[in-house]
């Protein structure tokens, strides 16, 4: 590798930190991740995502069409282009990416999700066909979010465990909020202010 | 000014005296610390293996600092192989002056900024203005500390010290904003629309990092408010300031931190938003994406064993939140951007234990514990601070006391003497060396008894 | 059982009192109690001031003291945590013997209460008492209820508890000299915490904070007295 002969900086500071563990050696490691006890993981992830004032609906695949209207409302929506065309309601647009100078054009935008996580509320986005890009789900004010039971893992260490590879994601859990006035949580601030989810049973 | 770097001004203990007078300063932090301290005990509460948790996080820590140049390098080749830049920097100024040349080399006059410490350590801020580069804060602790023209005075919130009266009062001043009351969804909202534009015109953000995965290549930046999702996303060059202890070997240890560190932070089960990136996807998010790797005293601390635990910190504040000492003498008492115990040990391991008002710090604390119990890495804070004194060395009066109190304590004869002694001139020398006039500025000293204990002992057995 | 009073230096020196207490104490529940006169201080002073050889010193002379004992008790929760948390480290071999069997008062007649011995024992003591947590107990060696258990047992005694009991009274040994502004701070808020249960008495596990305690109260003029929680359980056993 080149670049080592020609950054001094990079020299420096390997030399120094190799200098400052002489004498020490690793301890090999062996972890096991942690499992989040669950009866029930859709319940408790409906549950903790209500908590931090996501707005959260289960149904069934069927009547999701009618619901996703219904939490549109009259607001321009852009739907993310991997999603079933069966889900898309008439008059949304598929859109893979908003840019800056759209921000204020689409209420809402309507996406899956790569998975869901009962121990925290969290969804988390891969940015996967069926989620756009990361200004999809950034710029329009309003976050709708479809998720399959199937897709709703316990804990964690299942997520991570299920993200390996995934290079970008996005983890999600409740609107955006903000601690900074004395500590106390308030919701809404640069991110979408309101999140609903939308849990999917399969079809009988 | 905002940033605030590492190096206090003067010894803790002159510098609280300032910091001890401010009642609204003291009311404030009273109120928000303890608030928070009862929803992390609940957070904590829920977990079942939290106390394994932190063992496992520990370890992992320890590891990944006894393998650092080789993880480091590891990370260097998956960012690159992904399309993204690392820089090395050996201290502030030369990461100071990598950021500044990034912004420069694209013709950027300005930047958006991603709540950091470590660019707070590296004062950063002040150093691209002396260049002519404007850096905006976005998170909103940070945008009321840089409008205020405060220091930062605590790791997760750096506005703590103002309440949502002043920060109504700030906003009103300094963004004319219409604010009827002090609701603090309505000073959000505020902030909100006067970041709104600014966000979506940036061309440059400058953030920190929670962490990064040696294995795979990813940075990850935890947050709460969504700034951090805009500057990740919508500027076309994202700088990245990383202190090198940041790194960890598998993405699998993920999971530590995203369990440990929003419970132990914001008390919540999970935070918000979090961004993780891996060096550049196409049509997705910044084209340019840099990583600049900051030692800056880290290699110092990493170079002695029995206080290199304090290198595992995750920055998430929860001993700041528990510590009596911090509650009262509030975060500018430390004059570094760490304070509380956290800071009260990495600070002056960072600049080196001879820096004679940074050495203070490990003074700053009655030794009460709550840290430690709290710490999700389990740093055994009250451990390293008595390390850390002895490392500090003893000034020369106080050094006479104590030796003279330990050649005493050394004999029981001496010490029976040195009994008589402290009952003539009701001192508490040599139990308590020190100024006695310490003791008496707010304290009575003990009447003392006619006979010591094993006097009595003597006399009645 | 033979047991040797650690009755630490600051009870030595300015608090007899609370040694000859435990003392009774202790012979109330069965114990023979002894006392070495070669023991002075563990050591703990000198090792949180920066002074490692000191405390290193004095903590070897301690360990070799208590090392033959069958059990050593203490009515310190900060010295027997000293003991048991940095003997083995400072003294070795030595200091991990002797720090196996040295117990805190509280901790130690609760489990010889629990083996069913010192059963005649029958405590009395009148008034409000409001309880006062040490951190280096608490923490150091996990007592938490065991002491006000032990209160609870006292005939004619009112327990007071605050809500801020875990929280540091600002004492700290020579924190306490060395930064008095926020020593003081923390005292303040703990006195006002513990007035305002109404009790007639702050009572603990050691001298120590007690004095730091008590000064304040002194200096405010309050009618608030403190009494180590020894000669509350002696009460009774004279």
């Amino acid at each position: 590798m080149e670049a080592e002969s020609v950054n001094p900086s990079r020299d420096a500071i390997l030399a120094r930190l190799r200098e400052a563990l002489e004498g020490s050696s690793p301890r090999p490691r062996q972890d096991e991740p942690g499992a989040w006890p669950t009866p029930d993981p859709v319940a408790e992830f409906a549950e903790k995502a209500a908590e931090y004032r996501a707005r959260v609906w289960r149904g069934c695949q069927a009547d999701a069409p009618a619901r996703l209207a219904e939490v549109i409302g009259a607001g321009r929506a852009a739907v993310a282009p991997g999603l079933d065309t069966h889900l898309i309601p008439p008059g949304a647009e598929v859109r893979s990416r908003i840019r800056p100078v759209e921000a204020e054009t689409y209420a809402a935008a309507v996406t899956g999700c790569r998975l869901a996580i009962a121990e925290t509320g969290t969804i988390v986005l891969d940015h996967g066909p069926d989620q756009g890009t990361r200004s999809l789900t950034l710029l329009p004010d309003h976050h709708i979010c479809l998720v399959r039971t199937d897709q709703i893992v316990a804990g964690v260490a299942e997520a991570v465990a299920a993200l390996k590879g995934a290079g970008l994601q996005t983890w999600i859990s409740g609107p955006s909020a903000t601690s900074d006035i004395e500590l106390i949580r308030v919701e809404g601030v640069h991110g979408p202010r309101r999140l609903d989810i939308l849990i999917l049973e399969p079809d009988a | 000014m905002s940033g605030g770097g590492i190096t206090p001004s003067d010894r803790f203990e002159k510098a609280v005296k300032l910091t001890l007078a401010d009642g609204q300063m003291r009311a404030n932090l009273r109120h928000a610390t303890t608030t928070i301290r009862r929803k992390r005990q609940r957070a904590q509460d829920e977990v079942p293996d939290w106390q394994e948790l932190r063992d496992r996080a520990a370890r992992m820590k320890d590891d990944a600092h006894a393998r650092l140049p080789e993880l480091l390098i590891q990370l260097e080749e998956r960012v690159q192989d992904a399309g993204g830049r690392v820089h090395w920097a050996r201290d502030a100024a030369e990461a100071r002056e990598i950021v500044a040349a990034i912004a420069a080399g694209y013709g950027l006059n300005r930047v958006v900024k991603v709540k950091s410490m470590t660019t707070d350590e590296i004062e950063l801020n002040d150093f691209l203005a002396s260049r002519g580069i404007a850096a905006v804060e976005t998170d909103l602790a940070e945008l009321i500390c840089q409008l205020a023209g405060d220091r930062p005075s605590h790791i997760l919130v750096p506005a703590i010290h103002r309440n949502r009266r002043e920060i109504q009062e700030l906003f009103r001043r300094t963004l004319g904003a219409d604010l009827p009351t002090d609701n603090p969804a309505e000073l959000a909202e505020a902030a909100r629309l006067h970041l709104r534009r600014t966000f979506l015109a940036a061309e440059m953000a400058v953030s920190g990092a929670n962490f990064a995965v040696a294995e795979t290549g990813t940075v990850a930046v935890v947050e709460s408010e969504g700034n951090g999702r805009m500057c990740l996303t919508l500027p076309r060059v994202l700088a990245t300031v990383m202190g090198v202890e940041k790194v960890f070997p598998l993405w699998s240890d993920v999971e530590l931190m995203l369990r440990l560190l929003p419970r132990s932070s914001t008390a919540e089960r999970m935070n918000p938003y979090t961004s993780f990136w891996t060096g550049v996807r196409p049509g997705d998010g910044p084209q340019e994406f840099h990583l600049i790797l900051l030692d800056n005293g880290r290699s110092r601390v990493l170079a002695d064993p029995s206080t290199r635990e304090t290198l595992r910190c995750i920055r998430c504040s929860a001993c700041l939140n528990v510590c009596p000492v911090y509650e009262r003498a509030g975060g500018h008492a430390y004059g570094s951007v760490y304070p509380g115990p956290i800071g009260a040990i990495l600070t002056p391991q960072l600049l080196g234990m001879e820096h004679g008002e940074a050495n203070s710090l490990p003074g700053a604390s009655s030794l009460c514990g709550a840290c430690l119990e709290v710490c999700p890495v389990k740093i055994d804070i009250p451990r390293i601070l008595v390390e850390l004194r002895a490392k500090a060395g003893v000034k020369p009066a106080e050094s006479a006391g104590l030796k003279a109190a330990a050649w005493a304590m050394a004999s029981p004869r001496r010490f029976e003497a040195a009994i008589r002694w402290a009952r003539r001139g009701r001192g508490l020398a040599p139990l308590l060396p020190g100024p006695l006039s310490g003791w008496l500025q707010g304290r009575d000293l003990p009447e003392m008894p006619a006979r010591s204990f094993r006097e009595e002992w003597r006399r009645s057995r | 059982m033979r047991v040797q009073l650690f009755v630490t230096c600051l009870n030595d020196a300015v608090f007899p009192k609370v040694g000859l207490a435990t003392a009774r104490v202790l012979e109330a529940v069965g114990c023979r109690v002894e006392f070495d006169e070669r023991q002075v201080c563990c050591g703990q002073m000198h090792l949180n001031s920066g002074d490692e050889a000191s405390g290193r010193d004095l903590a070897v002379r301690m360990a070799e003291v208590f090392a033959e004992a069958e059990a050593v008790v203490s009515p310190s929760g900060s010295c027997v945590a000293m003991a048991r948390h940095f003997w083995p480290k400072l003294a070795g071999d030595t200091g991990r013997i002797a720090a196996q069997k040295t117990f805190e008062l509280s901790e130690f007649l609760t489990h010889r209460l629990a083996q069913g011995l010192g059963r005649g024992w029958t405590p009395e003591f009148a008034g409000r008492v409001a309880w006062h947590s040490s951190c280096h107990g608490r923490r150091g060696l996990g007592l938490l209820d065991q002491p006000k258990a032990l209160l609870r047992q006292v005939r004619g005694l009112e327990l007071l508890e605050i809500e801020s009991e875990d929280q540091c009274c600002g004492f700290g040994g020579t924190f306490s000299v060395k930064n008095p502004d926020v020593s003081l701070a923390m005292m303040d808020d703990k006195l006002d915490a513990l007035e305002a249960t109404g009790a007639e008495w702050i009572t603990g596990t050691d001298s120590s904070c007690l004095m730091h305690l008590a000064g304040g109260l002194s200096r405010r003029g309050s009618r608030l007295k403190t009494i180590h929680l020894a000669e509350i359980l002696a009460g009774g056993a004279d």
